[in-house]
């Protein structure tokens, strides 16, 4: 059993869509939100996936590929 | 009462004992240091820091650091130039260089990671770890060499073979990720989950993070103990950014200053990753992420963790951020070196572009005293001027030749074509 914490960022068209729903629906992982906003922009959601480790990255792929930002919590790490 | 209160979440301010953590268990937010001020208070003064070493560590009393063996790498102390000839030609009477270019691994990139390695050993790691493209793994390496530990540093696969030297030469373990930016970015956090390993900006970061403070301390103290009117950053992630402003904050709050400072805090960022500069312009609360694209390259964030942060403390204060083209940061670096004899690398150079825009903009005051951050040595990156300077005039070996060679300016004046 994995975990993986990220920030989904969305872009405005996808605001009122349920994503993270759907993540849910589609692959076994858990979706545990800690943290959330919305403004006209954006919108980000922090959360804890939960799930076997594939599992996690096929639902994370899923999400780019919906149009989303996956990060980790920690922003960019590659430092200059 | 001990100077460290423990780690603090700044979003939802949950305590936590200090650890190699960095993210809350409640929130996911990020940790930060908490300290006893009037613990601190009671054991500084400015007559305890001129004592002290001519180092980082001679503000040790507001770092994070306990009784344990620090790793002295003689970073920091770093000159401030009063650029008397650059603030002639912009009309600026009080115009300073922090001139970071002369630190132990020739950014101020070692300022934090000294912190950082000293807590990593205390706390019983051997390895001592990041990713980088840069500045931050020379740092990390070398630091690990002075301190006896091991490092490993993750660069992208694509890296030019100059950018690694900086780095290999202290020998540490290279492991070069192909793949995109992001995937090397969600790699390295799930390393840093998974082996015990200190990563200097990852799970030590708390840490890490506070050895910025050290340039407003430096500033503060070479000004005769005032902050500046204003302040110009080079910014990535923003931490160094709210590190600084938080230095000033704190020597106000143990008594080291005599006024609360009122410096203006400007982001200097390069237009084509400018994030901080651009949520900035439009009035956002929140950091939209980019894709970076510009020859500052240890400026090269495109999502920057303390964003949000930064850009408070950018309206907190007064300040501005702004976003310099390539051609502006390149001038930046010439103008610099023409004028006060100091090489920046093209952070350096956004630095000083920004300066003149506000310069220009009339947002700086002939007699305001400016701090312009210069964070790292341009021999890091020569490739941003090697097309641009002037070549060599080459003459045979004859006082004839040489001769021929002179012309006289409208001075009056022998000069070589």
């Amino acid at each position: 059993m994995a975990k993986q914490r990220v920030k989904l960022t969305f872009p405005p068209e996808l605001i009122t869509q349920p994503v993270i729903y759907n993540m849910g629906r589609q692959f076994d992982v858990v979706t545990n939100i800690r943290r959330a906003n919305v403004t006209r922009e954006q919108g980000w959601v922090i959360l804890e996936l939960s799930g076997e480790q594939p599992e996690i990255e096929r639902a994370i792929a899923w999400a780019i590929d919906q149009g989303v930002r996956v990060d980790p919590i920690e922003g960019d790490i590659v430092a200059g | 009462m001990s100077r460290l209160a423990g780690l603090q979440c700044r979003e939802c301010e949950q305590r936590y004992p200090l650890q190699p953590i960095h993210v809350c268990e409640l929130c996911f937010g990020p940790l930060e240091v908490a300290y006893n001020y009037d613990a601190i208070r009671a054991a500084i003064s400015r007559a305890s820091i001129a004592a002290g070493p001519w180092t980082i560590w001679r503000y040790r009393a507001l770092l994070p650091v306990e009784d344990e063996p620090l790793v002295e790498t003689y970073a920091g102390c770093t000159p401030l130039v009063k650029a008397n000839n650059l603030g002639r030609l912009w009309g600026l009477r009080n115009l300073y260089i922090k001139n970071d270019t002369v630190n132990p691994t020739f950014s101020f990139k070692d300022r934090p990671v000294s912190i950082a390695v000293t807590r990593a050993r205390a706390f019983g790691f051997d390895t001592f770890a990041c990713a980088s493209t840069g500045n931050l793994a020379a740092a990390v390496a070398a630091a690990a060499a002075r301190a006896g530990m091991r490092a490993v540093v993750f660069i992208p696969a694509d890296l030019e073979a100059g950018k690694i030297l900086n780095s290999a030469v202290y020998a540490p373990t290279i492991v070069a990720v192909s793949g995109h930016y992001d995937d090397v970015n969600r790699l390295c956090s799930e390393i840093a989950e998974k082996y015990r390993w200190a990563f200097a900006n990852i799970n030590v970061r708390p840490y890490y993070a506070e050895g910025s403070k050290t340039l407003a301390f430096e500033v503060a103290e070479q000004l005769g103990w005032r902050a500046p009117d204003h302040a110009i950053v080079p910014t990535a992630s923003g931490s160094m950014f709210t590190k600084i402003w938080k230095g000033f904050q704190e020597l106000y709050q143990v008594g080291l200053l005599d006024e609360p400072p009122r410096t203006r805090m400007t982001v200097a960022q390069a237009a084509g990753c400018g994030p901080i500069a651009a949520a900035f312009a439009r009035g956002a609360r929140e950091v939209e992420p980019v894709k970076p694209h510009t020859i500052a390259k240890s400026l090269a964030i495109g999502n920057p963790a303390d964003g949000y942060y930064a850009l408070r403390i950018i309206r907190e204060t007064g300040g501005w951020a702004v976003g310099v083209s390539d051609a502006e940061i390149v001038e930046g670096i010439q103008v610099l070196a023409r004028t006060e004899g100091i090489f920046a690398e093209t952070a350096g150079g956004v630095a000083v572009a920004t300066a003149k825009r506000l310069v220009d903009a009339g947002y700086i005051a002939p007699d305001d005293t400016v701090v312009i951050y210069v964070t790292g040595n341009g021999l890091k990156t020569p490739e941003a001027v090697a097309d641009r300077l002037a070549p060599p005039v080459t003459i045979s070996a004859t006082m004839e030749a040489f001769e021929a060679a002179l012309v006289r300016d409208g001075a009056g004046a022998a000069v070589v074509a």
